[in-house]
């Protein structure tokens, strides 16, 4: 119950005095209810559950864990390169 | 689709077992909190990447699960009224109360519907003034801001024909209770990406602290859930107790601040019982008096309701996590997701329907 789909803000608008949005799911757009995440714009990812935004989703902070694994991926292939043996 | 995709790289994953096994020299208990993390898990065989030393014990986190028995047969008896359309994510339908569940009320006339958001039950009374609309507000911390609006909007539409049956949980309580059972085992924690991204981390710090158990905020996709068992691990390695937070993609320190105002709001703690579990102090949210007019407990007198468990059913020990689903004598014999006796083989969340599903020929 508790899952969030990642989704991207197509359009902002107000209905019935509430901030609303259209958000794609991969090729599904639906209605979504933006007013916990004001500062979600148009063409930024937010996570949606049961209809509303709970977040903005960071992306330098997203990237994080693919350059730590490439580190330590190139750090292990050091490892294993002839010239360090 | 983006921030999915990514997330479920099998090399990723691999490298992250590989950091897992080489941190890893002595035996560990890890809890996740959330069932949707422990499906993910048993869909991807992420406890099959982990050295054998690593054990992940499944959560209490399934709100359709805790949700207890007399509340369903409340809900049972609310929508078999002739003026009630009654609205509920479409989990809680195959949820066996002591005689029936909401499916067989639907099949024998009952007007019961299944509603993707809370604001479409909202929507569904401004456009049936003459029905009684009533939602079903089952969930944790994660669902409580988009049932708080629903509130909050139908007082705002003046509508006298919305109100909503709540059950309403909270996570820190229960890890509280999973930590003071004698029988605990659990040495840490990946606690739930979506309740943190509502609530932030601050709650967390004491109970760290206090019971001196490392806590992981983490996310629901392989990696997420693989760096999460990581950072664990190095804590317990390093005997650290801290609150880390793996999801800072969508958690903040402070959680959503316009959505935990909108839950103060509308809702205030109190004392809730959880299916299986039994009564949690401050582990529950209620209406607030201003909003006591939604309250369909108030609204609908159902007279005194006695509610029956199945006796086979091992669900309380499940949800607990001391025994596994496959050591209850009726997993996938008496109980099946299509005749489920108890609630955690019926829900997407439910450690014993993920089992039914992914592990049942093993």
């Amino acid at each position: 119950m508790c899952l969030g789909i990642p989704g991207k803000v197509a359009e902002v608008y107000q209905r019935d005095d509430l901030p609303m949005g259209k958000v794609e799911f991969g090729g599904i757009r639906k209605e979504i209810c933006l007013a916990y995440t004001p500062e979600a714009e148009v063409g930024d990812y937010v996570l949606v559950h049961v209809g509303f935004a709970i977040s903005r989703i960071d992306e330098a902070e997203a990237d994080e864990i693919f350059s730590y694994l490439q580190e330590i991926g190139e750090a292990a292939e050091q490892e294993a390169s002839p010239e360090n043996s | 689709m983006k921030y999915i995709d990514e997330y479920r790289d099998a090399n990723a994953a691999r490298q992250l077992a590989d950091a897992i096994r080489k941190a890893t020299t002595r035996p560990w208990n890890i809890m996740e909190i959330c069932g949707g993390q422990t499906h993910a898990i048993l869909r991807f065989g992420l406890d099959q990447m982990l050295p054998p030393e690593i054990r992940l014990i499944h959560g209490p986190g399934c709100p359709v699960c805790v949700t207890p028995i007399e509340m369903l047969d409340r809900a049972v008896a609310v929508a078999s009224r002739p003026e009630v359309i009654f609205c509920s994510f479409g989990d809680m339908l195959r949820v066996p109360g002591s005689k029936k569940d909401l499916f067989t009320v639907k099949s024998e006339g009952g007007d019961v519907r299944v509603v993707y958001s809370p604001i479409d039950a909202v929507m569904l009374a401004r456009k049936h003034p003459e029905r009684e609309v009533v939602f079903f507000a089952v969930g944790f911390e994660t669902t409580a801001p988009a049932n708080a609006m629903a509130v909050a909007q139908a007082k705002r539409l003046g509508l006298t024909n919305f109100s909503m049956l709540v059950s309403h949980v909270l996570v820190p309580p229960a890890i509280c209770a999973v930590l003071e059972s004698p029988l605990n085992q659990v040495q840490g924690f990946l606690a739930a990406g979506h309740v943190c991204t509502v609530m932030g981390i601050e709650e967390y710090g004491p109970i760290a602290t206090h019971y001196r158990v490392p806590i992981v905020v983490t996310g629901f996709e392989p990696v997420d859930i693989l760096q999460g068992v990581l950072m664990c691990v190095r804590q317990l390695e390093e005997s650290r107790a801290e609150v880390e937070n793996q999801y800072a993609r969508s958690v903040r320190a402070e959680g959503n601040r316009v959505a935990r105002e909108q839950i103060a709001e509308v809702f205030e703690t109190v004392p809730r019982k959880w299916r299986g579990i039994g009564e949690i102090p401050t582990s529950g949210l209620a209406l607030r008096a201003d909003y006591a007019q939604f309250d369909a407990e108030r609204r609908f007198d159902v007279g005194r309701l006695v509610a029956e468990e199945p006796s086979v059913c091992i669900a309380g020990e499940v949800l607990q996590g001391h025994k596994r689903p496959p050591e209850c004598p009726a997993f996938g014999t008496q109980c099946t997701p299509e005749r489920p006796l108890g609630a955690p083989m019926v829900s997407s969340e439910g450690a014993c329907a993920a089992y039914y599903r992914y592990r049942r020929h093993e």
